[in-house]
């Protein structure tokens, strides 16, 4: 059924008459229509979960003063996201953000953080260092946190400003809510050019690329049949 | 900052005192420096900090350099401040490297400014130097298990380079 | 709250046990990624053992293989609160080590950002060590001033955080337009957000309770131990390496360095407080006596030139290609300078071996050697005191690890 659009002063009248239980027949079923959503059960799991992040009070290094100190400060307000309830323990945290460098001895130290973490939860690498280390090629630091933990979203920046750390926030919720934000693929109409999409509708990877990949391919079976391991394949 | 003929001055009255253990004085750039045998470097400091008229009492850092390839290969520096006069001085402590496994080794001068206990593991950390009397020398900054003396010359810098498809050829 | 009110006889002889807790590297009160292994005798703690390096950047080591200008941003990412201090740390060594005489006008805009970025750290340790001892309400009104203070770097600079603003020989671009009046502004405006920062807390009850008595190092002790800067003025000693070794326009601005009596905690965040008042007027002072003149020293050599020449005079240009492919050589040796950040003495110490890239570069971090004072601080107090000592000793772990 159609509902044609009422003006606010209709609505309030009609309203009112519903609070005073003198609505009834097609006026209560046009009521009760304007006010009803359907969806899927998911679509509110999902939209509800993606508006009440709990993010883990984690910082590392330098983008920890911009997050999770400064994001949530009055100019740049975490809270209208839905996200205000920082937790301090990871099990009762959803979001884990990694505002920093992680260096080689703190590595196990988040991964068992993120162990910790309850289904479903997600992990922001903001800032140059933890999505890719960043300056910092050497000895000490985890070239990427996407290394030794799944990542969703990465927020580049040295530090990122607050402002990049909430559109981050906002993709991420995208993203929970289920339409992930395509960005430049969409932009470019570049679906399947990804750096990593092997058999991808429009991705080759090189030919040595491809060779070098079966003959490890070949290598590891061999090994696993003469030790005697399953093989995954 | 003692000037040049002050820390002239100063090295002979360390003669005086603790003969045979300064080597060499350096004044490079406004910087006054004392270059000590290592094996003397506790006499030096315990007289700049006690003597009465020199009392270098503070210990403002305690680092050190790795030379290669001069040689010798290692030295460690003392940053003394005098807060009376507002002066600097340092004093430099080389050591060879005894080659292979083991490890040059000096004396510890915790005992004299204990805001060395920190710095020398520091200096163990990173480049390997032994200090003899150090209530507690391990690792500080890196895992307790890491092998190697990461800030010695010779030790790679390490990181990985970026592999994009256009260059998978060249790192497989 | 001391340990004088354990009454010995009172207590039972299960407290007597021993519990280590580790009060790990994720805690939201530890100021970084902080591991403190404690030895608990009920809650009172009997021996504290900091663990560190948990966000060690191999800084250092990164340095020797960059050019001198290309540092700059690897060292300001140490105490990555107070990044110009390790700037002005690193570009003074390096203009020691080459003799390079800076324009007036480039000390004093230096200073006008150095004591920014004094009252911006003090402000982040205000807010964060106030949410740590219960006053949350301090964090927003702490960072709504930081706010300011990064709106002022960004018209400047272009950032927020890590500006790389120094280079050696001056600053690398002149304050726009504007600044100074926003500027000045701030600073007058500043001292009054104080008196309303000392209205919240200074008759807060819990707060006062919190911090006076508790935590009190002697002065002798701390002298020994190596900690200098806020730490050390609280305890009654007026050490400060602005007034000692005159660097920058420090000598031509006047200040009073704020020292306290007892060395307790409450002295430490009375020091501080203190500090950002004073550090407002110096950043008056300089912009009224702000001379004119370039921002950076002239010499072709170590500094860029104007890209307004590189169209006209081919040496420029040379000068240029020189300057940003290879870098400025410098000639064999050394050198260690350092200055007074918010946290005490940094010292930068730089090792040049006559290419264009410096053979060693080292920080001595007052977070790091203040650490160790850390101990006597909070040995003998309960655990809730360890707590209160450990946000007034402002400690910043990307300096102590470096």
């Amino acid at each position: 059924m159609e509902v044609e659009r009422r003006s606010l002063r209709e609505k309030q009248l009609a309203a009112r008459d519903m609070l005073r239980g003198d609505l009834e027949g097609e006026d209560l079923e046009r009521y009760v229509e304007e006010r009803v959503v359907t969806t899927t059960f998911e679509k509110v799991q999902n939209w509800a979960r993606a508006n009440s992040i709990f993010p883990l009070t984690f910082g590392l290094a330098c983008c920890a003063i911009e997050a999770p100190i400064s994001i949530v400060t009055a100019r740049y307000d975490l809270a209208r996201f839905g996200a205000e309830a920082l937790r301090a323990s990871p099990r009762q945290a959803d979001l884990i953000i990694l505002s920093g460098r992680v260096s080689i001895k703190m590595a196990p130290v988040v991964r068992r953080l993120y162990d910790q973490m309850l289904e479903p939860k997600w992990v922001m690498a903001m800032g140059a260092c933890s999505s890719s280390a960043g300056m910092f090629s050497n000895y000490a630091v985890v070239q990427g946190a996407d290394k030794f933990m799944p990542v969703d979203i990465y927020v580049p920046g040295c530090p990122p400003r607050p402002e990049a750390v909430l559109y981050g926030f906002t993709k991420l919720q995208r993203k929970i809510m289920g339409n992930p934000d395509q960005s430049w693929r969409r932009r470019y109409d570049a679906y399947g050019t990804e750096e990593w999409a092997r058999g991808g509708p429009r991705s080759e990877p090189s030919p040595e690329a491809a060779e070098a990949y079966s003959a490890a391919k070949r290598s590891v079976e061999r090994l696993r049949e003469e030790t005697g391991e399953p093989s995954l394949a | 900052m003692p000037d040049a003929p002050g820390l002239e001055l100063i090295r002979g009255e360390i003669e005086r005192d603790c003969p045979g253990a300064v080597l060499a004085t350096s004044f490079d750039r406004a910087q006054a420096a004392l270059v000590v045998d290592p094996a003397r470097v506790l006499d030096v400091l315990r007289w700049l900090k006690e003597q009465p008229g020199q009392r270098y009492a503070f210990l403002s850092s305690l680092h050190a350099a790795d030379y290669l390839p001069n040689e010798p290969r290692f030295a460690v520096h003392y940053e003394l401040i005098n807060r009376d006069r507002v002066e600097r001085i340092r004093v430099k402590a080389m050591l060879a490297d005894p080659g292979a496994e083991e490890l040059p080794e000096i004396d510890s001068c915790v005992e004299i400014f204990p805001t060395a206990h920190a710095q020398e593991r520091e200096v163990f950390d990173f480049f390997g130097i032994a200090f003899r009397g150090h209530p507690n020398l391990t690792r500080i900054l890196m895992p307790d298990d890491y092998v190697g003396w990461p800030q010695r010359r010779d030790f790679p810098v390490g990181g990985e380079p970026v592999t994009f498809t256009h260059t998978e050829r060249r790192y497989g | 709250m001391s340990s004088d009110l354990l009454n010995e006889d009172l207590v039972d002889d299960r407290d007597r046990e021993i519990m280590t807790v580790n009060v790990g590297p994720h805690h939201p009160a530890t100021h970084g990624v902080l591991r403190l292994v404690v030895d608990l005798e009920g809650e009172m703690v009997r021996e504290l053992r900091p663990v560190i390096g948990y966000v060690h950047t191999g800084i250092e080591k990164s340095c020797e293989s960059n050019a001198y200008w290309k540092v700059i941003p690897f060292v300001e990412r140490m105490d990555y609160v107070s990044y110009f201090f390790q700037m002005e740390a690193f570009c003074g060594a390096v203009e020691r080590l080459v003799d390079l005489e800076i324009p007036p006008r480039a000390k004093y805009l230096r200073t006008i950002f150095l004591e920014l970025n004094r009252i911006h750290s003090h402000l982040v340790w205000l807010g964060t060590t106030a949410l740590d001892l219960g006053a949350i309400s301090m964090l927003w009104y702490c960072f709504r001033e930081r706010d300011k203070i990064l709106d002022l770097f960004e018209m400047a600079t272009g950032q927020r955080m890590h500006t790389r603003y120094f280079q050696v020989g001056g600053v690398i671009e002149d304050i726009p337009l504007g600044f100074e009046e926003k500027c000045r502004a701030f600073a007058e405006e500043m001292p009054i957000r104080v008196g309303q920062y000392e209205d919240l807390l200074d008759r807060n009850e819990v707060f006062l309770q919190r911090t006076k008595g508790v935590g009190a190092v002697s002065r002798e002790r701390l002298l020994e131990l190596g900690v200098t800067g806020p730490l050390l003025r609280a305890a009654g000693d007026p050490w400060d390496l602005r007034k000692a070794f005159d660097y920058l326009a420090y000598p031509e601005v006047e200040f009073k360095i704020p020292v306290g009596t007892v060395g307790d905690n409450y002295d430490r965040y009375r020091v501080r407080v203190a500090e950002m008042v004073e550090s407002s007027r110096i950043v008056a002072q300089c912009l009224d006596a702000l001379p004119e003149g370039p921002f950076i020293a002239d010499d072709r050599k170590y500094v860029l030139p104007p890209r307004s020449e590189l169209s006209t005079s081919m040496e420029s240009l040379i000068h240029h290609f020189k300057l940003v492919t290879e870098g400025f050589r410098v000639d064999p040796g050394e050198v260690y300078y350092s200055i007074e950040s918010p946290r005490g003495e940094l010292g930068c110490f730089v090792v040049a071996d006559g290419s264009a890239k410096p053979a060693r570069v080292h920080f001595r971090d007052p977070s790091f050697v203040n650490l160790q004072a850390f101990r006597e601080m909070a040995v003998g107090t309960y655990v809730a005191d360890m707590i209160a000592s450990l946000g007034m000793l402002d400690p910043i772990l990307g300096g102590v690890d470096r």
